[in-house]
């Protein structure tokens, strides 16, 4: 069994709702174990504050595995902390050294508002979605699913964007907090596979719409969201999305 | 003891499901406009069924705890999906999915539930394609297949190490394109806390708005249940933190019955725990044992490391006692083996509770193949590890990832260290073949209910169920009982009953926060978890059962009189759910050792430890106990036996063997 050693200090967003005002809070711990994840030192802190007879911080957590995507800690100025490719319940104390301050923050953008401490509202992803991300078919009489082929490269491409798991990192870590990280995955997604063809200009169009209308920034290809996202999502889908907003102008026969 | 009734159709095997789908009793569609369905839950199987019934035309109001239904944890699944399409040409077929399931559930599945399951396999497969999941395919643009445990065919649909992820944005999307149309009205972050019944049926819910605190009443003509597994009354497990049985053991104290309870998968490889610290566990898929092999060294507490071991002194134990299905045997087998190896002093690593998972022989055989592709018939060894591991990277890539992550330790280089963990629990609400539990109007899908893997899961069959009965099936079931409410007007939520059950959410929260002890939430689930994994865990006998029953009451004891849970219920606070889910847990682990208790055999992933074979496998006993346990919960916490009779008319129920 692993013991613990290490002595940090930790810097803690604290905000009851959205309507009151927020601040950076001490809390000092020691004896943490190199092999707790980030949120497991969280649970500790967490446990000392309820022995106290304090309330615990408030943060989104659920399946640890990296793949629900509820987890979103802005941690020393970065989504999901220091190491690429993870996301915060994926990283590990022996990312940080003994004696290190952290400071942790919620994701950062006006369409997340704070719920408490560190959690934030993100159901605008929700809504971006439904408006136009996904591809209109009702259950049962669906084609026998290899009547259909689709080129590996294809299928592959498409999987790729669709790993996207909706953190929202993109957006907190985007100086504009833009949205079109998360919302051109699905839209490549879908525009990358046959399935996808007749409703493409359309959800385009409305799914930027929505986004828009969601009050997220635009995008300025500086690159953060690329950099910070926790499964990779690639650039290309914003160049893919622009092209088929674009292009929807001219092809589309319809305007939304 | 009381009998109960499946209501299975009449008929042949093979015709029951086409028949009861050609004369069940259908709602006009003017009528299902006015028509309200309730969903608690939002995974595979909840917003499948959310969004197949809105698609119909019912009003649907879909609750989830978490931000948003795409966080349900259907999403961490990983390995893949069973469907009978043979496209592998190796001799799949309905029948033999639905063998293959009654067999790997160790004859503790009703038949008439699990052929229905095998005929629906495929359609979930075109359904999902059409919604523009990326299955994995193959060059020529097909889908491609791999093997799971328990099979002897490829018929395991996957999206690399993602399954579930994919499957659940399909899912998801459906069901935010019925939002988006306003024919859903979605409510995150609710925690539904009471079932309101008028006149013995079904008739809405108690949700508490986890944001706010704020406690909503919802009227609904029935009520439907996805609301997953109950694995995490072990505390430690590979379920997502916030998996609880609250709003299942909410139904089952308003008379739904709770069935098979102590029947819990142990998923065979899973990252070993590191340290008391540790709050879950995470998984290495299946689909890893199709290229890795499992052993353990020869010697008794071998401290060499891996690679300093000579094949010679390694020991492929599932190689060696399951020559047929070797490292692809079932969970409840593999899981066993491990544990059979370790007990015996063979572990590995510093806590000598892991096995290893080796891929260094694939890894070379891989790279054999490939180097073989680009001309290069005699490869020295360096070259197929290196071109083999590309091969690995691509099929495994992410799972390698997260194991290192995790243990800090890189796997391409020196075997995984792999041991049991709590995955998925068979047991749930009992239901017929409607899916309707023993509450009229109230369904359960998925996870949630009891109905489809027996006494043990087999791999890739978890995410068949849930999408089955979310798109499938009930969607077709629930229009038996709907087409006999047409004509009953939404019920107003002043009504009493209504009251009556906000009254008991609410004095049950009150409670809680009033207590004012000095022990945390976290504490007794700990404990509670401690005493289930040691006495009702992987193997169990009767005096650890008998101990563990007292030591359980004892903690409920406790519990009520001494948790503290800080702030107040009219605000956001966490503290306050888990409070309401670990006390509901507690109630629950009691019913699970009392049932493994009652159950006098062996089977699937309940192991008395007084009832085996001389090798050591599973010894079940069919003439006492080929039953559905299902409980009925009474007064003060005790509890009722009924018995669901388990007919066999078109397998031969047999001793199971992967030798």
């Amino acid at each position: 069994m692993s013991t613990g050693n290490m002595n940090l200090t930790l810097k803690v967003w604290r905000q009851k709702n959205n309507k009151t005002k927020g601040a950076l809070v001490d809390y000092k711990l020691s004896e943490i174990s190199p092999d707790m994840s980030f949120l497991e030192m969280f649970d500790v802190l967490n446990e000392e504050l309820v022995n106290k007879g304090d309330e615990p911080v408030v943060f989104d957590h659920d399946c640890r595995e990296g793949i629900c995507g509820a987890c979103s800690m802005f941690i020393n100025g970065r989504p999901h902390g220091p190491k690429d490719l993870v996301t915060t319940c994926q990283l590990h104390m022996r990312s940080f050294k003994d004696g290190d301050t952290i400071v942790v923050e919620p994701w950062r953008a006006a369409a997340f508002p704070v719920v408490k401490d560190l959690m934030v509202d993100r159901t605008a992803f929700d809504r971006i979605i439904a408006s136009g991300g996904f591809i209109s078919v009702n259950t049962g009489n669906a084609q026998d699913a290899n009547a259909l082929p689709i080129p590996k490269s294809q299928a592959d491409a498409a999987f790729e964007a669709a790993a996207c798991i909706g953190c929202g990192a993109c957006v907190a870590t985007c100086k504009n907090a833009s949205a079109m990280l998360f919302t051109s995955a699905k839209i490549s997604q879908l525009a990358l596979l046959p399935q996808g063809q007749p409703e493409r200009y359309r959800r385009a169009q409305s799914m930027v719409a929505q986004m828009d209308a969601e009050g997220f920034g635009n995008c300025t290809n500086t690159g953060a969201c690329e950099a910070e996202c926790p499964k990779g999502i690639s650039l290309e889908n914003i160049a893919r999305m622009n092209r088929d907003f674009y292009s929807a102008k001219f092809v589309s026969e319809e305007e939304v | 003891m009381a009998e109960i009734n499946a209501n299975i159709p009449e008929g042949e095997l093979t015709e029951k499901w086409t028949k009861f789908k050609s004369s069940v009793p259908l709602v006009n569609p003017s009528n299902k406009r006015t028509i309200e369905v309730i969903i608690v839950g939002s995974g595979l199987a909840g917003a499948s069924a959310a969004a197949t019934l809105a698609e119909m035309g019912y009003k649907v109001k879909c609750f989830c705890f978490q931000d948003s239904p795409r966080r349900a944890h259907s999403i961490a699944a990983q390995g893949g999906i069973n469907a009978a399409k043979n496209y592998q040409n190796d001799g799949d077929s309905t029948y033999r999915l639905f063998y293959d399931t009654i067999k790997g559930g160790d004859y503790r599945a009703r038949e008439a539930n699990v052929h229905r399951l095998a005929e629906v396999s495929t359609n979930i497969i075109d359904q999902c394609v059409a919604q523009g999941v990326p299955l994995a395919r193959e060059y020529g643009g097909l889908l491609d297949n791999r093997s799971f445990g328990g099979t002897q065919v490829q018929r395991t649909f996957y999206a690399a190490g993602q399954t579930g992820q994919q499957l659940l944005l399909g899912a998801y999307s459906a069901l935010e394109r019925q939002i988006g149309m306003g024919k859903v009205e979605m409510f995150t972050r609710h925690e539904m806390l009471e079932v309101v019944k008028i006149d013995g049926k079904a008739r809405g819910i108690i949700a508490r708005n986890l944001i706010t605190g704020e406690i909503e009443r919802h009227f609904g003509h029935a009520v439907v249940l996805g609301t997953g597994g109950y694995g995490n009354v072990f505390y430690l497990s590979t379920n997502a933190m916030g998996s609880n049985v609250t709003a299942a053991w909410k139904a089952h104290k308003q008379g739904a019955y709770f069935a098979n309870p102590c029947y819990t998968q142990i998923h065979p490889t899973c990252i070993p725990v590191s340290g008391d610290h540790q709050s879950k566990l995470t998984l290495m898929s299946e689909s890893l044992r199709n290229d890795g092999r499992i052993w353990v060294p020869k010697k008794k507490d071998d401290t060499r490391k891996a690679s300093e071991i000579p094949e010679d002194e390694r020991d492929y134990y599932l190689e060696r006692r399951y020559p047929a299905f070797g490292n692809l045997v079932p969970r409840d087998v593999a899981s066993r083996a491990a544990k059979e190896r370790c007990d015996a002093g063979y572990g590995v690593g510093a806590s000598k509770l892991a096995v290893y998972l080796d891929f260094k022989a694939n890894t070379e055989r891989y790279g054999k193949i490939e180097a073989s592709k680009a001309g290069n018939h005699n490869p020295d060894k360096e070259t197929c590890m290196r071109l083999g591991t590309e091969v690995i990277k691509a099929k495994y890539g992410n799972l390698f990832d997260m194991y290192a992550q995790i243990t800090g330790e890189n796997p391409y280089d020196t075997p995984m260290r792999i041991y049991p963990a709590v995955h998925y629990t068979m047991g749930g609400l009992w239901v017929d073949y409607n899916l309707m539990t023993s509450v009229p109007g109230l369904y359960c899908t998925g996870e949630a209910n009891f109905s489809d893997h027996g006494a043990n899961r087999l791999g890739a069959s978890a995410l068949m169920q849930g999408l089955a009965d979310g798109y499938f099936v009930l969607p077709y079931t629930i229009g038996q009982y709907l087409s006999k409410e047409i004509s009953v007007k939404a019920i107003p939520t002043d009504h009493p009953a209504f009251v009556e059950a906000e009254a008991r959410a609410v004095g049950i929260l009150n409670t809680l926060i009033n207590i004012k002890g000095t022990k945390s939430v976290d504490y007794f689930h700990k404990k509670l978890g401690h005493i289930m994994w040691e006495k009702c865990g992987m193997a169990r006998n009767e005096k650890g059962l008998n101990e563990a029953i007292q030591e359980i009451r004892a903690l409920r004891a406790d519990f009520w009189s001494n948790v503290r849970v800080p702030g107040a219920s009219n605000e956001m606070n966490p503290e306050l759910e888990k409070a309401g889910r670990v006390a509901d847990f507690i109630e629950l682990g009691e019913l699970m050792c009392i049932d493994a208790l009652n159950r006098n055999e062996s089977c699937g992933g309940h192991f008395r430890e007084e009832y085996q074979t001389e090798e050591g496998e599973a010894l079940r006993d069919d003439v006492n106990y080929a039953y559905v346990a299902a409980w009925e919960f009474k007064e003060g916490v005790n509890f009722e036996l009924h018995k669901e009779e388990l007919k066999f008319e078109n397998i031969k129920v047999a001793q199971r063997s992967y030798k």
